[in-house]
């Protein structure tokens, strides 16, 4: 167990820097997912960690212990790598003892570690087999098992579960959670699907072009995004990000349409933001609006409306009967809504 | 939601086209199979299946040039079990086989290994290590000739003249046990960028995550090699062995070429020994026996590799990736 810090961390491959000064602090035990679209930098940051890339400038201290210069086998972390990396000519028995056969533990001693990760991953009955004859959910377990029997500091998985099927990708991502309740490991966890950030994690570092954008606990990004990145990448169905104007009476947007404006607004903001799910349907009063399309998932009905000339896109628990074309009234929930610089892209409210 | 369709007017029915003679021969299966398969069937026939028939079956009779043979069964291979000069050349033939197959692997996955490696001009690199497999064996055997001469040999050269380190040129190939570690050498040097760049082809097959996955795991490079890259290198390697000790020990250019089999007889090979009974000796029969009395050896080294070597258990298992 051990905190993770990282100080000003820097990286260049030639010329081309790709981490721009990256700061993050992990707690002991703390489940931390780096979440980016692809190009990021936060594969690069996690290789940092674990020591397969140098660091460029800056600093990596594991446990209070600067790493910088140690090497990977030192450092007492383990990864689960996208592709699993299983060595194909070993048995799951065999590779998931390899490191402590190479740090030439006593064979009882390595059985006896083997069975009880396989234990906790259900994996007892395919120790003699080999990594082809295992499904990707298996394969997947295989890895996270050759990671437990190290008992590392620290966990590092770098897209795990990104060659899943939907099902599968469900499923594992509790597993995992909770194989992290059992262990109490300090995690690192990279992913570029922000479902998978915000169900997992304890704190959620969303980071663009190498920077941090923001970094908190995954309900503190949903509720109060600290720029219109953030606000576009958390949350699904995405928030609606819509330009325009405070006006006479609201927001005006570039569509024509007006919004109520909340209170609590400073300075001129030029972005509204409401999340689909913040959207009301209003039986009386509210804004008028043509259905456009109707996505029903059972559970919530999805709507593009259009005001004017601009395309809403709203999530309502309620069932509603509308066909596209008709009208309805929709209002957006006042206090919920997030107001941004279109310049600085920084929150306003 | 309801779909309904109305059809006005006349309809464009597709017609079925009027199939010729020709065209209804090619759509013909068993007319096509005959078809497809009479070039390939044809060249290896008359290039490969008539030249051994015919070796095989020279083999057992007494034929000499100018004279068609009678069948005499098997008292060709009988009297080569007598003939010394035939015990020779299986003799150096194996040899020959064995310490420049070992020398090729040896050297050939080491120049793997490090062309695997983020080298300055990697490609280029690659390009010159070809180049011994890519010039022509004959006139890479004359520039051995060279190399080998009694006289201007450039490594005597070096020796006497340049280090000071003899007194007296080598003696290459003017006797026995010299002249055939010349020859193998020759014969490594020409062998060698097959192997590399062939193991180089397996290497790059080879995961990076699993070798950083080693590195977490803590493995010292020694360790890398051992428990990963040679094991996952053991197919290629299998077949690549195959092929090699197959070219080798049929070898009969650079022997021809360089000694033409002298000193004495020393350094024939089974090829260079059939062809010197053969053509110039006249003596079909006992030349094709000679050649033909390779097939157990090439035989029983196909097999080992095949079976020792080739298929490992973790190959198999359905390949769903």
């Amino acid at each position: 167990m051990a905190t993770v810090s990282i100080r000003a961390a820097r990286k260049s491959f030639g010329s081309l820097e790709v981490l721009h000064g990256v700061s993050v602090e992990i707690e002991d035990a703390e489940f931390v997912v780096l979440v980016g679209p692809s190009g990021c930098g936060k594969s690069t940051l996690l290789r940092m960690i674990a020591g397969l890339e140098n660091i460029t400038a800056g600093e990596i201290a594991i446990g209070g212990r600067v790493v910088n210069t140690v090497a990977p086998k030192d450092r007492d972390i383990a990864m689960v790598f996208q592709n699993y990396a299983l060595y194909p000519h070993m048995t799951v028995r065999d590779n998931m003892g390899f490191s402590m056969k190479l740090a030439g533990a006593p064979k009882d001693l390595m059985e006896q570690e083997v069975q009880k990760a396989a234990a906790i991953l259900g994996l007892g009955e395919l120790l003699h087999r080999y990594p082809r004859q295992l499904s990707g959910g298996q394969r997947q377990r295989v890895a996270m098992g050759r990671a437990i029997v190290r008992h590392p500091q620290v966990f590092l998985f770098d897209e795990p579960l990104s060659n899943l099927d939907a099902k599968l990708r469900v499923q594992m991502r509790s597993e995992i959670k909770e194989l992290h309740q059992r262990l109490k490991v300090t995690t690192v966890y990279v992913t570029h699907d922000q479902i998978e950030a915000m169900t997992m994690a304890d704190k959620i570092v969303v980071m663009n072009h190498g920077n941090i954008e923001q970094a908190g606990p995954p309900l503190e990004l949903y509720d109060r995004p600290a720029n219109l990145f953030v606000a576009g990448f958390i949350g699904s169905p995405a928030m609606n990000l819509l330009r325009g104007s405070p006006g006479q009476g609201g927001f005006v947007t570039e569509g024509g349409a007006l919004l109520p404006m909340p209170t609590s607004a400073n300075g001129a903001a030029t972005i509204y933001g409401i999340r689909p799910e913040h959207m009301r349907l209003a039986p009386e009063g509210g804004i008028a609006a043509t259905v456009q399309l109707v996505e029903p998932t059972g559970s919530e009905t999805q709507v593009w409306a259009r005001v004017g000339d601009t395309t809403l896109s709203c999530a309502f628990r309620e069932r509603i009967a509308a066909r596209p074309g008709d009208e309805i009234r929709i209002l957006p929930d006042t206090g919920l809504v997030h107001l941004f610089d279109a310049e600085s892209g920084q929150r306003m409210n | 939601m309801s779909v309904t369709t109305t059809t006005t007017g006349p309809v464009w029915v597709r017609r079925p086209a009027e199939q010729g003679w020709l065209a209804k021969l090619f759509d013909w299966k068993p007319f096509l199979i005959v078809i497809c398969l009479l070039p390939a069937v044809g060249l290896l026939m008359t290039f490969l299946t008539y030249p051994l028939g015919l070796g095989v079956w020279l083999a057992f009779t007494d034929t000499t040039i100018g004279r068609s043979g009678q069948w005499i069964g098997l008292e060709n291979f009988e009297y080569l079990l007598e003939d010394p000069l035939w015990w020779n050349a299986v003799f150096y033939s194996v040899f020959y086989t064995g310490i420049a197959t070992f020398a090729k692997f040896g050297l050939g996955l080491w120049l793997a290994l490090l062309l695997n490696q983020h080298l300055p001009f990697k490609s280029f690199v690659r390009a010159v290590i070809l180049l011994p497999w890519i010039v022509p064996t004959v006139l890479s055997a004359i520039a051995f000739w060279w190399i080998y001469d009694p006289q201007f040999s450039i490594i005597s050269f070096l020796f006497v003249e340049v280090l000071g380190i003899r007194d007296t040129n080598i003696d290459f190939l003017g006797s026995a046990w010299p002249a055939r570690f010349s020859l193998i050498g020759a014969n490594v040097w020409r062998g060698i960028p097959f192997v590399a760049i062939s193991l180089l082809a397996g290497l790059q097959t080879i995961p990076p995550s699993l070798y950083e996955a080693a590195l977490l795991d803590g493995s010292t490079a020694w360790q890398r090699f051992r428990y990963i890259t040679f094991p996952m290198l053991l197919p290629i390697l299998a077949i690549v062995m195959t092929f090699s000790i197959i070219f080798t020990f049929t070898d009969f250019q650079l022997v021809y070429a360089i000694t033409r089999g002298g000193p004495v007889n020393s350094t024939h090979l089974l090829a260079t020994l059939a062809f010197q009974r053969g053509i110039p000796g006249g003596q079909l029969g006992e030349g094709a026996a000679i050649a033909v009395s390779m097939i157990p050896f090439l035989v029983g080294a196909t097999l080992f590799s095949y079976f020792a070597l080739a298929r490992r258990k973790w190959q198999q298992g359905e390949a769903n990736d």
